[in-house]
């Protein structure tokens, strides 16, 4: 049968058989239906779900790299600028605009990074197991233990070359070669930075030199086209115009790292930002970082940038920080110290590291601090080797100059302790002011003797005069009476700020440590698990783990000796805490130590002023009479320890109460320490100084001491030995 | 709906004289071209945009060429308009000696893009003879089936037109271009459709074609034997879970949706996923999401208006044929046009497999562009014949 019917004559209309019009009908229908699924998904995509697509297309096609933001400056407590960040231009490379060949480069660099990063994971892995597998060996072997640091070498981060230029690449090399010698580099070590740098942070600049010099850059400025690829671009370098003026209390900046980038404290900051790593730099980081400005990027489907450039959104300063430190103390604080260090050296000392703190009694206001050796922040603008970083960090026993021993040194403190030993004894009933103790060059106790130093006899005397001669055997004997009243001397010092931390604004600082019957427990406890979990004889952390507190461990404490732990920075806190009782009939305020006092705009303007918490404590006057009448006749009457040290010093202007202090460590030369007060009405000043092998206190550390207070009370500078030979 | 003309004496010279007077008489269906004109605009105004950066230095490469070959169609369209179409009939054994003899050709001469045979070489162009193909085998089976008029229902003929379409579309899969093929097979069965098969054979025929394709999709893989290549039947499956490998198939599809969706309303300024060239064939293959994301709903509604206005005069000059070969060419030009719209549409915006058909006048191409005006060229003789042939019988047509 035929689709079409023939033409019937005179039929106006068009012939068309009912069939053919059905088929027809439907295949227009089929299409209607076609036509409106199109329409609706088109609706869908365009109209009801559009605005997820704009974002999916912008992801795809822009990429945003950060502009750095100034960092907020650093300034003492005058307002003289302590840090500082300097704009200069960087020699920066634009990959995508240098002759060809660096792509394939960095491809192959890429590729090596992937296959030394799996063969790192898989040695991972396998370390894992290893070490599972050598829980159950009790003692392995020796080619045990090589095999499990082989693997560890295995799983440690790898170090990848990068693979060499194409042999094509001859403009790029030749471009590379002369750009060493405009800005004295090794075109060796331009490719490598370029081809690490696009692999860090791909579709950014990277920067091959930051301090080029301005010959070098008017160079490159004057004859831009004979250096595709090679650009300027200002970038902010922190400096330290002082070098190592308090450097460990600085810090320094450094790119964030990946640890870092998971810290709570720098939520929100993007890889390859500068942060402070260290000291004020990282405490107040938040304050000093501002904020990164976007600079949004189009690229191609290959990832390449395309030349548009978009309105940038400008980086926000960081805020700058002004310090309670006072530059010129400082500054004559770290002389006095090198002074010092120098004078113990000469008598054939080692006086290789120390510290000091200077502060404020009243409100924990830190005048100047410092640790030694030091050295210069400025060294972390440029990448360090592995060895230098090492020489800064120190190994295991002995910290580097890194370490802030002002606030994190970890020691015994000899005689400076004595004041809250007596302050102890005095609250507590322990003795009586006038009593009569110490007589002899040594008193007894069970079997052991404890003996003062040099073997010095100074008969039966009070509190006063004990202070005041730094007897040895009057405190020992304090001691041993305080054993049976219990732990007096631990809580007077937690009392007074020793053994806790102070709160100070930096972040390392030292807990400390106030050694007493349940330390002593928790310690053999300590050593105990270890021993059984590593399998080893002794752990270290207590040689003797059946012994329990002793009389004789609470006679040593009392002369700041035995596991005491504290440092410079907890011992001012207490002496304050003492200065300040002194001053106010007994009501002693304990201060938070620091060094921010103002956050200020990056215009200078006022915008926030730090406020650190205090407390108060109640001591009996008295008592507190007594031992500050013991520490300042040891300051200034004969034959008190550092009377000699202050000779020719205004006392009744600005009176000096201080105590000398000799800490013994095992198998090296004592430590110089000394701890003062002075009570000026106006600017009272509590010092620290501690020399670490330095010596007796009254020969290093007291006349260090002198020289600080000199500048700061505008007397004679004059470093004065004294000859006390107490401990 | 006009009125009825005053019948007269049914002589060429009252035609002519009828052809020759007021708007009825445009030597072509005006609303046809008006569509054709449309969709060239369209497709030039979205390749200066789709095309700028994809290759360097010369930003309108694609858009001077596509023009040019709009132009020559429209030239040829002209030209075939004034031909009478049912003359080429008598040449069918001809038509489809030239289909097979070309398609040979090409798999035995042809050069390679992109993995496929396609298309050979001359020293100007290249020429994909696959798509002047669906013409030529649309002309040839419409020539069959009106010799076979008086046995069209005979299981015979349907078995000798499915034969004729799938020689041609075998050969053309194995180039492999398996969108033409495809092509073929669907002309082939509206041309059975129209022609008036019954109901029975055509349900045979749909029967054995979900047979086949479960086959060839599933049965064979698992049994190892690959009759497509592995990354067609990945294409043809992976629009139902586009998301599962977005990297690799699923991901010009995914990139082609977030171009058409960001378009919005009224389309997006400088349409960076087309422009930057995230969606990988959008000058050709995936022109439609370039139109989407530039010109957003409006623009793609447009065209789609404009494509509804082509196959809708198509089927309307179906209805209107002087003659039974008229209406079959117009019932194949209609299914060609009808399949490579839903399909490429479909597949840019997620809702088809990606089968790699053009769409008809908006891809870059010179084949594809060429044929299509060709097609409508045809259409517009079947249109110029059937009001001169109406007008000689004294009747009037509808538009």
């Amino acid at each position: 049968m035929s689709a079409i019917e023939p033409v019937r004559p005179r039929d106006p209309r068009v012939p068309v058989s009912p069939q053919l019009a059905v088929r027809v009908a439907l295949l227009g229908g089929i299409a209607m239906v076609f036509f409106a699924l199109i329409f609706f998904r088109l609706w869908y995509l365009q109209v009801l779900t559009g605005e997820q697509y704009v974002h999916q297309a912008d992801v795809n096609h822009t990429r945003d790299l950060p502009i750095a933001a100034p960092r907020g400056e650093i300034f003492d407590r005058e307002g003289r600028s302590i840090v500082t960040s300097k704009t200069t231009n960087a020699v920066q490379i634009v990959p995508g605009l240098l002759p060809a060949g660096i792509y394939e480069q960095a491809a192959g660099y890429q590729k090596r990074l992937a296959a030394a990063e799996d063969a790192r994971a898989a040695a991972g892995v396998r370390l894992a197991e290893y070490e599972r597998s050598l829980e159950r060996v009790p003692h392995p072997s020796a080619a045990q233990r090589a095999e499990h640091r082989s693997l560890e070498r295995a799983a440690a981060a790898p170090r990848v070359a990068v693979p060499p230029l194409p042999r094509s690449a001859t403009r790029l090399r030749a471009l590379f070669t002369r750009l060493g010698r405009v800005i004295g580099l090794r075109p060796r070590t331009i490719d490598e930075r370029v081809v690490q740098g696009m692999t860090a942070t791909p579709y950014a600049h990277v920067t091959v030199k930051t301090d080029a010099g301005t010959g070098a850059l008017t160079v490159l400025g004057e004859r831009a086209n004979e250096f595709p690829g090679v650009a300027q671009e200002p970038v902010s370098i922190r400096q330290y115009p002082f070098g190592e003026l308090a450097a460990q209390v600085i810090g320094h900046v450094d790119e964030i790292n990946g640890p870092e980038l998971k810290l709570k404290a720098f939520r929100g900051v993007k890889a390859g930002t500068v942060v402070g790593q260290e000291g004020l730099e990282y405490y107040y980081d938040g304050y000093l970082r501002g904020r990164p400005g976007v600079q949004r990027i189009e690229v191609n489907a290959a990832g390449e940038p395309v030349a548009s450039r978009l309105a940038p959104t400008l980086p926000q300063a960081g805020h700058s920080l002004k310090l309670t430190l006072d530059l010129g103390l400082q500054r004559e604080a770290e002389k006095a110290m090198r002074e010092g260090k120098a004078n113990a050296q000469g008598q054939g000392k080692p006086a290789n590291g120390g510290a000091f703190v200077a502060m404020d009694p009243r409100d924990g206001q830190i005048l100047a601090i410092g640790s030694q050796p030091g050295f210069d922040p400025n060294r972390f603008a440029k990448p360090l080797t592995p060895a230098e970083y090492a020489a800064l960090v120190g190994t295991g026993a002995s910290a580097g100059p890194l370490d802030d021993k002002a606030e994190n040194g970890a020691y015994p403190t000899g005689s400076t302790f004595k004041p809250i030993t007596a302050m102890a004894a005095l609250e507590n009933g322990v003795i009586s002011p006038g009593e009569g103790l110490g007589a002899g060059q040594c008193i007894t106790v069970s079997t052991q003797e404890f003996c003062n130093a040099g073997h010095a006899d100074y008969g039966p005397v009070g509190l006063v005069q004990a202070l005041k001669v730094s007897s040895d055997t009057y405190f020992f004997e304090v001691g041993e009476r305080a054993f049976s009243h219990g732990t007096v001397i631990q809580r007077e010092a937690e009392k007074l700020g020793i053994g806790r931390h102070t709160g100070v604004d930096l972040p390392s600082e030292f807990g400390g440590v106030v050694p007493g019957p349940r330390w002593r427990v928790e310690q053999n406890k300590l050593e105990l698990e270890c021993e059984h979990r590593r399998h080893v004889s002794n752990c270290g952390i207590v040689l003797e783990p059946e012994r329990v507190w002793s009389v004789g461990d609470n006679m040593h404490l009392a002369v700041g000796q035995g596991e005491l732990l504290t440092d410079p920075l907890q011992m001012a806190v207490a002496y304050s805490t003492l200065a300040n009782a002194y001053t106010h009939g007994g009501v002693g305020t304990v201060v938070t130590p620091h060094l921010g006092m103002e956050i200020d705009e990056s215009n200078g303007s006022l915008r926030q002023t730090l406020s650190f918490p205090s407390h108060k404590v109640h001591l009996d006057p008295e008592d507190v009479n007594l031992v500050m009448e013991g520490i300042h006749e040891a300051a200034s009457q004969p034959g008190g320890t550092s009377a000699d040290v202050w000779a020719g010093w205004n006392q009744t202007q600005d009176p000096v109460f201080g105590k000398t202090g000799t800490a013994q460590h095992y198998e090296k030369e004592d430590q110089s320490w000394y701890m003062c007060y002075i009570g000026d009405p106006k600017r009272p000043l509590v010092l620290a100084v501690t020399v670490e092998q330095g010596g007796f206190g009254a020969e290093t550390a007291a006349p260090i001491a002198r020289l600080i207070a000199s500048q700061y009370y505008h007397q004679q500078l004059k470093f004065v030995a004294g000859s006390s030979k107490t401990l | 709906m006009s009125p009825l003309s005053p019948i007269t004496a049914p002589d060429t010279r009252a035609a002519d004289a009828a052809a020759a007077r007021g708007p009825r008489s445009a030597p072509f269906d005006p609303l046809l071209a008006l569509a054709v004109a449309g969709l060239g605009v369209c497709s030039v105004l979205t390749l200066k945009s789709a095309t700028r950066n994809l290759i360097p230095g010369s930003p309108d490469y694609y858009v001077q060429r596509q023009a040019l070959y709009l132009g020559l169609g429209f030239v040829a369209m002209l030209a075939l308009s004034r031909l009478d179409y049912s003359r080429l009939r008598h040449y069918m054994s001809l038509v489809y000696g030239a289909l097979i003899f070309s398609i040979l050709a090409v798999l035995a001469i042809g050069h390679s893009a992109k993995g496929a045979t396609r298309a050979i070489s001359f020293p100007l162009f290249s020429f994909q003879a696959s798509e002047l193909g669906k013409i030529l085998l649309v002309l040839a089976l419409a020539a069959f089936m009106v010799e076979r008029a008086r046995h069209v229902s005979e299981r015979d003929t349907t078995i000798r037109v499915v034969l004729a379409a799938l020689i041609p579309a075998m050969l053309v899969i194995a180039q492999p271009d398996l969108g033409s093929g495809l092509v073929y097979m669907v002309i082939s069965y509206v041309l059975l459709f129209i022609a008036g098969t019954s109901w029975k054979q055509l349900a045979a025929i749909a029967a054995l074609v979900a047979v086949a394709a479960t086959f060839v999709l599933v049965a064979a893989p698992a049994a190892g034997v690959h009759v497509l290549k592995p990354y067609q039947s990945e294409r043809l499956t992976a629009f139902l879970h586009p998301s599962s490998n977005p990297k690799k198939v699923g991901y010009q599809q995914l990139e082609s949706k977030i171009a058409i969706g960001a378009g919005q309303k009224t389309g997006r300024s400088g349409a960076p996923q087309t422009s930057l060239n995230f969606v990988p064939e959008d000058q050709t293959d995936f022109i439609f999401a370039a139109v989407g994301e530039k010109y957003g709903f409006l623009g793609a509604g447009l065209v789609l208006l404009l494509f509804g206005l082509l196959i809708s005069r198509t089927l309307r000059i179906l209805v209107m044929s002087k003659d039974l070969f008229g209406s079959l060419i117009a019932a194949g030009i209609a299914g060609m046009l009808m399949f490579q719209v839903f399909v490429n549409v479909g597949m840019t915006i997620g809702i088809m497999p990606i089968t790699g058909v053009t769409l008809p006048l908006v891809s870059y191409g010179g084949s594809s562009v060429i044929t299509t005006m060709l097609a409508v060229g045809l259409l517009q003789s079947i249109y110029v014949q059937a009001r001169a042939s109406a007008a000689l019988k004294g009747r009037v047509l509808r538009d």
